[in-house]
C-alpha cells in the first residue's frame, strides 16, 4: 500500500503498540531550553535515573536571555533574578548530566530552532522533540518533529521514546509562482486563515507543490514553524536536493555516512497514491501580503482590504471578533493601512534566519526608521546568523536607518525577558503568535513578513511593497 | 506517585468561559513561566482576565487587583471544578504550567469542542480530563447552564454528563488515557517496562543508521 511520508516516519521509530492507541516511537533527538526542561531534570533526579542517552539531547537557553549583551556577558549578568535562575539551573542541570549546552557566552547559542538545523544536529528522518511547540520547525527537512509538554520531556529523558498515538495526515499543496513582496510568512499565514487555528489539529501536515520544492530551507522552516498555529503539531516537507545540500554544508557527518545517509533520505517522500484525510490546495499567485488583525493567528487580512465588520461575520465568529477588536484597539471600518504603530519587531523562530535579515535590510537601506516609531528592534536567531550578517554589512545597513541591533534570544516573541510592549503599544511583529498579552500586558501584535515589518518601520505604517 | 487522587465521580461547580480558541498564553501568562516548580500556579490561572494589574511570579492573589467581572472571581465559581468553554481550548504554546494551573486551581474537568494537541496530552499527566462533546451538545449546555449556578456530574466510569441527576451526554476518552487519571499513573515507570525492546530497537538502529549516532 502506498505510504505517506508520516507514516514512513512513523513506521520507522515505532518500537512497540501499547494499550488501546498509543505507541512507543524511539527519539531520536531531543532540543532543551531553560524554560520548560527544570522541572524534567527534577523529576528524573527524584526517580533516580540518568538520562537514556546523553548525546542525543542539545540544549541552549533562549526564551528569558536578554538581547543587549555585548561581550562577556554571564549567566549571572542577568538582571531578573528569577530569569537568571532559569539560564543557570540550566547551566547547572547540563554540567551535572553531561549535556551538550550552548550557554549564553556561546557563539552558537541562539533560539533553540535556529540552531538545530544550523549546526547540523537537525537531519532528515529523524525524530526530534522539544519542550516547545514551534519544534515543528524541524519539520522542514523531512523529520517527525513535535513540540511536548514538560512530563514527555522528563520521559524522553529517561526513555529516549515517546508515548504517542499516530496523528492523521493532510497535505497542504502549494502551487504557483508567488508575486512580487509575498514571502513564505505570508503564505503560511494565508494558510491560517484558510483552515483556521484548529485546522489541523489531530493531523501531520505534509506541505508539498511545486512553490515548496521552489524555496529556501530557510523559507520552509518559517512554514513549517508555524504549523502549529494551524492546529497542526507537526508539519512536514520531503527532502530533496535543496535540503541535502543544506545538510551536507551544515552537519559534521563524515562523507561515508553522508553517502549512505543520503540512499536513505532519497526514500523519504509520499509514494504516489497515499492517501491523506484531508488534502487543500492552494495557488499561492493569488496571495497578496499577509497581516493579522486581531488576537488569534487565523485573524489575517490582505494587507490593503479591510477588517470584517461586526455585523458581516457569522453569529458563532461575532463575539470573538469584538473581543479582539476591542483589546486591539480597532474601531469599525478601519483597515489595517490605517493604523499607527509604535514598535517593530523583526526576529523569533520564524523570522530570525539570515534570508529574513537580508529580505529586511533591503527594504530599509538608505532609509530611515520613522519617527511614529519609539523603537525598531532587530534581533538575529543566534549568535552565527549575527556573525554572517554582520559579515555581510546588514548590522550596518539597520544601525544606518534607526533599527537597534541586538543579541540572539527569543526576545520580543514573549514577554519573558526584558524585551516587551507596554499597554497599548502596537507592533509590527515576524513573530507568530499575536495572542493577548504575548508581547506583554495589553501589548497589540500585528504578525507580517520581515519585508512587511521593515517597511512598517521606515512608514509608521502598513504600505504596498511592491 | 498518586498526583491525580481523583473519585469516580466528579461533580462541582462550572464556569463557563464563553471563547473560541483560548491559548496556553491567555490560561497562564509567559511570566510565570520563569518558576523552576511544578506546583503553586494557582494564583495565575487566566493571569490577564483575573486581574486589572499587572502580576509578577512570587506575587499572591491578595496582592492583586482584582476584576470583578471575572467568572473565576465570582461566588462559587471561585470554587469551580469543572469548566466549560468552546472551541481549541488551550492550543498554542505547548507549556504545561497551563495545565499546573488548572489543576492547582482545583479544576478537575475541561468540556470543550475541541483542543489544541498538545495541551490535550499535556492534561492527562496531570490529573486533568478534557471532555470533547460536538459543537452542539457544547451549545446545548451553554444554554443550560446560563444564568444558573450549575453543578455538573461527570461519571469516569460510565462516561456520562448530567446534571440534576439526569443524563445528559455519553463522552469518549480512550480507558488507559482516563485510568492515567484515576490512578495517577506514571509513563515513565509504565514504559521502563519495556526496557529491553527499547534497548534492542535502539541497537538495530545504530547498526543501520549509524549517522543518527553520529555525535554520540
Ligand atoms: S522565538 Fe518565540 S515562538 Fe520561537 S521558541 Fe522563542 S518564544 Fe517560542
Amino acid at each position: 500500500m502506498p505510504k505517506t511520508l508520516y507514516d514512513k516516519l512513523w513506521e520507522e521509530h515505532h518500537i512497540t503498540t501499547l494499550e488501546s492507541s498509543e505507541s512507543l516511537i524511539y527519539i531520536d533527538r531531543q532540543y532543551l531550553h531553560e524554560v520548560t526542561s527544570p522541572q524534567a531534570f527534577e523529576g528524573l533526579t527524584k526517580k533516580g535515573l540518568l538520562p537514556w542517552r546523553i548525546n542525543a539531547n542539545i540544549a541552549t537557553p533562549d526564551h528569558n536571555v536578554p538581547t543587549e549583551r555585548g561581550k562577556s556577558f554571564g549567566a549571572e549578568n542577568i538582571k531578573d533574578e528569577i530569569s537568571k535562575i532559569q539560564v543557570v539551573e540550566l547551566d547547572k542541570n547540563c554540567n551535572k548530566f553531561g549535556i551538550k549546552q550552548f550557554d549564553i557566552t556561546s557563539i552558537n547559542q541562539g533560539i533553540v530552532h535556529v540552531i538545530g538545523p544550523e549546526l547540523g544536529y537537525t537531519l532528515p528522518g529523524m525524530t526530534i522533540v522539544c519542550g516547545d511547540s514551534h519544534t515543528s520547525t524541524h519539520g522542514a527537512f523531512g523529520c517527525l518533529a513535535m513540540g511536548i509538554g514538560t512530563s514527555e520531556v522528563e520521559h524522553v529523558l529517561a526513555t529516549q521514546t515517546l508515548k504517542v498515538s499516530k496523528l492523521k495526515n493532510m497535505r497542504v499543496k502549494f502551487d504557483g509562482i508567488p508575486k512580487e513582496g509575498v514571502t513564505s510568512k505570508d503564505i503560511v499565514l494565508y494558510l491560517i486563515r484558510t483552515i483556521g487555528t484548529a485546522g489541523g489539529n489531530g493531523h501531520a501536515i505534509e506541505f508539498a507543490g511545486s512553490y515548496i520544492e521552489s524555496i529556501s530551507m530557510e523559507a520552509r522552516m518559517t512554514i513549517c514553524n508555524m504549523s502549529i498555529e494551524a492546529g497542526a503539531k507537526v508539519g512536514l516537507i520531503a527532502p530533496d536536493s535543496i535540503t541535502f545540500n543544506y545538510v551536507k554544508k551544515h552537519s559534521q557527518l563524515s562523507d561515508e555516512d553522508f553517502d549512505n545517509a543520503m540512499t536513505h533520505w532519497k526514500s523519504l517522500v509520499s509514494d504516489e497514491g497515499a492517501l491523506f484525510d484531508k488534502e487543500i490546495n492552494i495557488d499561492v499567485s493569488k496571495i497578496k501580503p499577509q497581516v493579522t488583525w486581531g488576537t488569534s493567528p487565523e485573524m489575517v487580512v490582505d494587507f490593503d482590504q479591510d477588517i470584517p465588520n461586526l455585523d458581516s461575520v457569522i453569529n458563532e465568529n461575532k463575539r470573538n471578533f469584538e473581543l479582539a477588536k476591542k483589546y486591539m484597539g480597532i474601531e469599525e471600518n478601519q483597515k489595517v493601512t490605517d493604523l499607527k504603530f509604535d514598535k517593530v519587531f523583526i526576529g523569533s523562530c520564524t523570522n530570525s534566519r539570515i534570508e529574513d535579515l537580508r529580505e529586511a535590510a533591503k527594504a530599509v537601506e538608505g532609509k530611515k526608521v520613522s519617527k511614529d516609531i519609539i523603537e525598531a528592534i532587530v534581533v538575529p536567531g543566534s549568535g552565527l546568523v549575527k556573525e554572517q550578517a554582520e559579515s555581510e554589512g546588514l548590522n550596518i545597513i539597520f544601525e544606518n536607518a534607526g533599527f537597534i541591533w541586538r543579541d540572539p534570544g527569543c526576545s520580543m516573541c514573549l514577554g519573558m525577558n526584558p524585551d516587551q510592549l507596554k499597554p497599548y503599544e502596537r507592533c509590527a511583529s515576524t513573530s507568530n503568535r499575536n495572542f493577548e498579552g504575548r508581547q506583554g500586558n495589553l501589548g497589540r501584535t500585528h504578525l507580517m513578513s520581515p519585508l512587511m515589518a521593515a517597511l512598517t518601520a521606515v512608514n509608521g505604517k502598513i504600505v504596498d511593497p511592491s | 506517585m498518586k498526583l491525580a487522587g481523583n473519585e469516580l465521580n466528579l461533580s462541582g461547580v462550572v464556569a463557563c468561559i464563553d471563547r473560541d480558541n483560548i491559548d496556553t498564553d491567555q490560561i497562564i501568562p509567559t511570566e510565570y513561566l520563569k518558576s523552576i516548580k511544578k506546583y503553586g500556579f494557582e494564583d495565575y490561572l487566566f493571569d490577564g482576565w483575573r486581574y486589572l494589574d499587572e502580576g509578577k511570579l512570587g506575587i499572591t492573589k491578595d496582592q492583586r487587583e482584582i476584576n470583578p467581572n471575572f467568572i473565576l472571581n465570582q461566588e462559587p465559581f471561585n470554587k469551580a471544578s469543572i469548566l466549560l468553554t468552546r472551541d481549541n481550548f488551550g492550543c498554542g504554546s505547548s507549556r504545561e504550567h497551563a495545565v499546573w494551573a488548572l489543576r492547582d486551581f482545583g479544576i478537575k474537568v475541561v468540556i470543550a469542542s475541541s483542543f489544541g494537541d498538545i495541551f490535550y496530552n499535556n492534561c492527562f499527566k496531570n490529573g486533568v480530563l478534557p471532555i470533547r462533546l460536538e459543537k452542539n451538545q457544547i451549545e446545548e449546555l451553554f444554554k443550560t447552564l446560563s444564568g444558573e449556578v450549575s453543578e455538573l456530574s461527570v461519571d469516569l466510569d460510565s462516561k456520562k454528563i448530567s446534571h440534576k441527576k439526569h443524563e445528559l451526554y455519553d463522552f469518549k476518552v480512550e480507558d488507559n488515557l482516563l485510568e492515567r487519571i484515576i490512578f495517577g499513573l506514571d509513563d515513565v515507570d509504565m514504559t521502563l517496562k519495556y526496557k529491553d525492546k527499547i534497548i534492542a530497537f535502539e541497537q538495530a538502529r545504530r547498526k543501520e543508521k549509524p549517522w543518527i549516532f553520529a555525535n554520540d
